[in-house]
């Protein structure tokens, strides 16, 4: 479903993605693992259209995302930090995203993150003034509101208190399970644990590997994703 | 892209900035009719306000506000949006919300006290220069990253326009002044957007004065119609280019 | 010297009526006596009146050498042909009325006009039309005559192909009343004219002079209206003149003026308007000249004084939305400036005497930077020339220190 070949990109002198290909697939789960600045969030956002690479290209269904912005449409994301014009209401941006996506979005309105984080009660709150948890919220809501195809979700549990955590591991099992691809970045592997069908790890801008999760269990014979990780790092080191 | 251009706009409206930037063109629009019986006098204080005030608070306030839309733009790419339309639509937006308040402020006053061709000439040139200021801020604040050096160039430039260009033209007329000038100096003004305009008003204002010397040379080519149109279509070149250039920035930049 | 005048038109009217009690009327006309007016003439007796029929009468030049009124009804036309001088007038107390002349001869030897008056005395032009001529009403030693409600329309080219509207030399006590000059090189010319009132003319769109005078002196201009002459009025060499209440008006261009004041002296100018002119008054070399209760309006230089002017009088005028008000080229003004209402001035009055408390210096340090270069006039009310303007106001360094106004007005005169 999305492809990404020998994609590349430099921040001035710094290789922040260093010629990563990558390939998911419909139906999967897969975390995106790697400690800080191993450039998740740029390969993230080059998937987006939001980082441009240098070079190397990503396909989305099979056409090249370059100068495309309709297959956006197919896609949810939550950002890692929620970023919002300060001056509008969470019932200003939840109302402004729907009527962007009007146009090319027919389907039902999925409603029941919003509904299971309250935020109907907090229309009238401006976003300057909402705490981070809230924040992530109105994200993490916009992003399964339009009940896209793929769904990206960068660091989704950060700074969630862990009733909205849950509430959200929760729809995101549900989603999967309606066979939507969903691409997770986090570094609290522990959550990860009963979501994830495959992990890509990547460091210094490099994807060190992609397998799946029950491939990894069987090759370190551990079970939890954190110590399955931790046993690669020290076979590898 | 009306769609944004609307969330730009209502955003706009409701700044503080822009609401005293609006009362204080009004005050001293209101003002100046009011405390001179002279409208003439009148209007060449507007014009300081036009070519000096106007250019200053609209390149600062649209550079501050490209900056803070940060957020906003980056929420707006992520979704199926074209970044040309998202990019035009912040454009228009402060482009409208800044035209509507030198309207409101000094438009509304002039036409009411004023209605001559200096008081339209003026307006026309006021509304022309916000549009030019915005467009350049645009493409201050794409460039840089840093917002702090965004709004540093972004004063370095309004001062460039209104005064050191000027600096260096009367630098220039007097190391060269034996020889003839004139229509080289003709073409250096169309390089600032602000003394294009000046001297489009003081062909109405100063026209007495303007017929001595070698004003008579500047009569002749702006005051004729394919003057006229030419310095139009520079005025406009003037918005044009710069957010074309920004535009193609956006167009490949990272957020 | 206005008791001569009297007593002169006093002796006319007496000429005219003791004349009249054997005076013939001859008449002129395809239908009449006589069918050429030179004809009429010729017959004429001193005192008679030629009375001229409507229609085109080319006759080259008519000659009046006897003193006749010589009427027409309902203008008819004399035409010269493009080639002749259409009237000669070359006797004293003679009236012209009524006519439409047309088409004079032309030429750059020779003064060639309309009307020509040759040495005569008590001589009366009115009334009439002249049109495509060369010179229009020409007076060469006149004494005493009247040019009333002549309308003169020319249309010069260029100054060489053409001459004045009305045009005197060596002329003394001249009356030149309500008459209207267009397309003539200058309206009015006078050379060595002196004792003259011009009232209530107008001149317009003349190729070069509205007003021109030489070596004119103790004339007066009253209540004339000089309009878009490509240079203006230009006054030079002369002594004793009077200027009152005339309208000076979009005079525009380079080295145009209101009036160009050149060499004159003890000359008074007063109660007129200086509408949107380049120059309202240019000074050269001018003298004891008084200018005041005179309004300039929209000038691109109300005044500009050079600085071989001296002992001016410039005091009780209204400066509003010039340009400039005043501009010199030097920095030593022997000139002074009193009691004039500026309406650039922003000081205060404390005292409340409709005085201002400080000062104003009418000579901008903008407007001394484009006197000594011109081209910096595309600066002109930009930022940059409004702050050196400023500077100077705090710090005076390039402006002429004593050029000010110790009591500008705070109020506009009513005037």
């Amino acid at each position: 479903m999305i492809i990404a070949t020998n994609v590349t990109k430099k921040f001035g002198r710094l290789t922040v993605l260093n010629n990563v290909s990558v390939n998911c697939n419909k139906g999967e789960c897969i975390a995106l693992i790697g400690p800080n600045g191993s450039g998740k969030t740029t390969l993230v956002k080059s998937i987006l259209g939001m980082v441009v690479p240098d070079s190397g290209f990503i396909t989305f269904n099979g056409q090249n995302i370059l100068h495309n912005w309709a297959y956006r449409e197919h896609i949810g994301y939550m950002p890692q930090i929620g970023r919002y014009p300060e001056n509008m209401t969470i019932g200003h941006v939840i109302a402004m995203m729907k009527d962007i996506r009007k146009s090319n979005h027919n389907g039902p309105l999925d409603e029941e993150l919003i509904e299971q984080f309250d935020i109907p009660n907090m229309l009238n709150k401006r976003m300057r003034t909402l705490s981070g948890g809230t924040t992530q919220r109105v994200s993490a809501a916009l992003a399964f509101l339009f009940n896209p195809d793929v769904l990206i979700l960068d660091e989704p549990t950060a700074g969630l208190d862990p009733v909205a955590s849950e509430l959200l591991k929760e729809k995101i099992i549900k989603e999967k399970q309606k066979g939507k691809l969903i691409l997770i970045t986090s570094h609290i592997l522990s959550e990860l644990d009963d979501l994830v069908t495959q992990v890509i790890y990547m460091q210094d801008g490099n994807l060190l590997f992609h397998k799946s999760l029950e491939h990894l269990q069987n090759d370190t014979g551990e079970k939890k994703l954190s110590r399955v990780i931790a046993s690669v790092m020290r076979n590898q080191s | 892209m009306i769609k944004i251009i609307k969330y730009v706009m209502a955003d706009i409206l409701r700044n503080k900035i822009i609401i005293a930037y609006t009362i204080f063109l009004l005050v001293i629009g209101m003002s100046v009719f009011n405390l001179e019986d002279n409208t003439t006098k009148g209007l060449l204080s507007l014009l300081n306000i036009v070519l000096i005030v106007v250019p200053l608070v609209c390149i600062i306030f649209s550079t501050i506000y490209v900056y803070n839309s940060a957020e906003f733009v980056e929420l707006l790419v992520s979704q199926p949006l074209q970044r040309k339309h998202i990019w035009l639509s912040l454009f228009c937006g402060i482009a409208l919300a800044l035209v509507l308040a030198f309207f409101i402020g000094i438009g509304l006053p002039v036409l009411l006290y004023s209605f001559s061709a200096t008081g339209i000439i003026l307006v026309a040139v006021g509304l022309m220069l916000t549009v030019i200021f915005v467009a350049i801020a645009m493409l201050a604040a794409v460039k840089t990253r840093d917002k702090a050096k965004g709004i540093g160039i972004a004063v370095l430039l309004w001062l460039y326009f209104s005064l050191l260009f000027d600096g260096l033209i009367l630098f220039i007329l007097f190391q060269f002044s034996d020889y003839p000038l004139e229509n080289f100096m003709l073409f250096l003004s169309t390089l600032n957007p602000v003394d294009i305009g000046r001297i489009f008003i003081l062909l109405k204002m100063d026209v007495s004065a303007l017929m001595g010397y070698t004003g008579a040379i500047f009569q002749n080519f702006f005051g004729t119609l394919p003057g006229m149109i030419t310095a139009t279509i520079v005025m406009l070149l003037w918005m044009v280019l710069p957010l074309y250039f920004s535009l193609r920035i956006f167009n490949r930049k990272d957020l | 010297m206005k008791f001569n005048r009297w007593i002169a038109i006093l002796f006319m009217l007496a000429g005219t009526y003791t004349n009249c009690v054997n005076a013939a009327s001859l008449l002129v006309g395809k239908s009449q006596q006589y069918k050429l007016i030179q004809q009429a003439i010729n017959a004429a007796k001193a005192g008679d009146t030629i009375l001229v029929s409507p229609g085109v009468y080319k006759e080259q030049t008519i000659v009046i050498n006897k003193t006749i009124f010589l009427i027409g009804i309902q203008y008819p036309i004399i035409d010269g042909e493009h080639t002749y001088q259409i009237i000669s007038i070359k006797a004293n107390n003679v009236l012209v009325k009524g006519f439409k002349l047309m088409h004079s001869g032309t030429s750059s030897l020779i003064d060639i006009a309309g009307i020509k008056v040759y040495d005569a005395k008590n001589v009366v032009i009115e009334d009439n039309f002249l049109e495509d001529t060369f010179f229009g009403i020409f007076l060469q030693g006149a004494t005493n005559c009247t040019i009333k409600n002549n309308n003169l329309k020319a249309y010069a080219k260029t100054d060489q192909q053409s001459a004045n509207g009305i045009h005197c030399w060596k002329c003394d006590s001249l009356y030149i009343i309500g008459n209207t000059v267009t397309g003539h090189r200058d309206g009015i010319y006078f050379e060595f004219v002196t004792h003259s009132l011009i009232w209530r003319n107008r001149s317009f769109k003349n190729s070069r002079y509205g007003l021109h005078f030489m070596f004119s002196h103790n004339d007066a201009y009253i209540a004339n209206i000089f309009q878009k002459n490509s240079a203006g009025v230009s006054v030079m060499f002369t002594h004793g003149v009077k200027m009152f209440n005339n309208v000076f008006e979009d005079n525009w261009g380079d080295g145009c003026y209101g009036i160009f004041l050149k060499e004159i002296t003890d000359s008074h100018i007063s109660g007129n308007t200086f509408l949107r002119n380049t120059t309202g008054i240019f000074f050269e070399g001018a003298t004891r000249i008084v200018v005041e209760k005179n309004t300039f309006i929209k000038n691109g230089w109300a005044a500009k004084i050079q600085a071989n002017s001296i002992q001016n009088t410039i005091s009780n005028n209204n400066f509003l939305a010039n340009s400039f008000d005043i501009a010199t080229n030097g920095s030593l003004v022997e000139n002074t400036f009193n009691k004039n209402y500026w309406d650039k001035y922003e000081g205060y009055d404390l005292n409340k005497d409709g005085f201002g408390d400080v000062p104003y210096h009418p000579v901008s340090m903008f407007s001394m930077i484009v006197a000594e270069n011109p081209t910096t006039m595309i600066l002109f009310r930009s930022f940059m020339a409004t702050l050196f303007d400023k500077t100077e106001k705090i710090l005076p360094s390039l402006t002429p220190e004593n050029l000010v106004d110790k009591l500008p007005y705070m109020k506009p005169l009513r005037l």
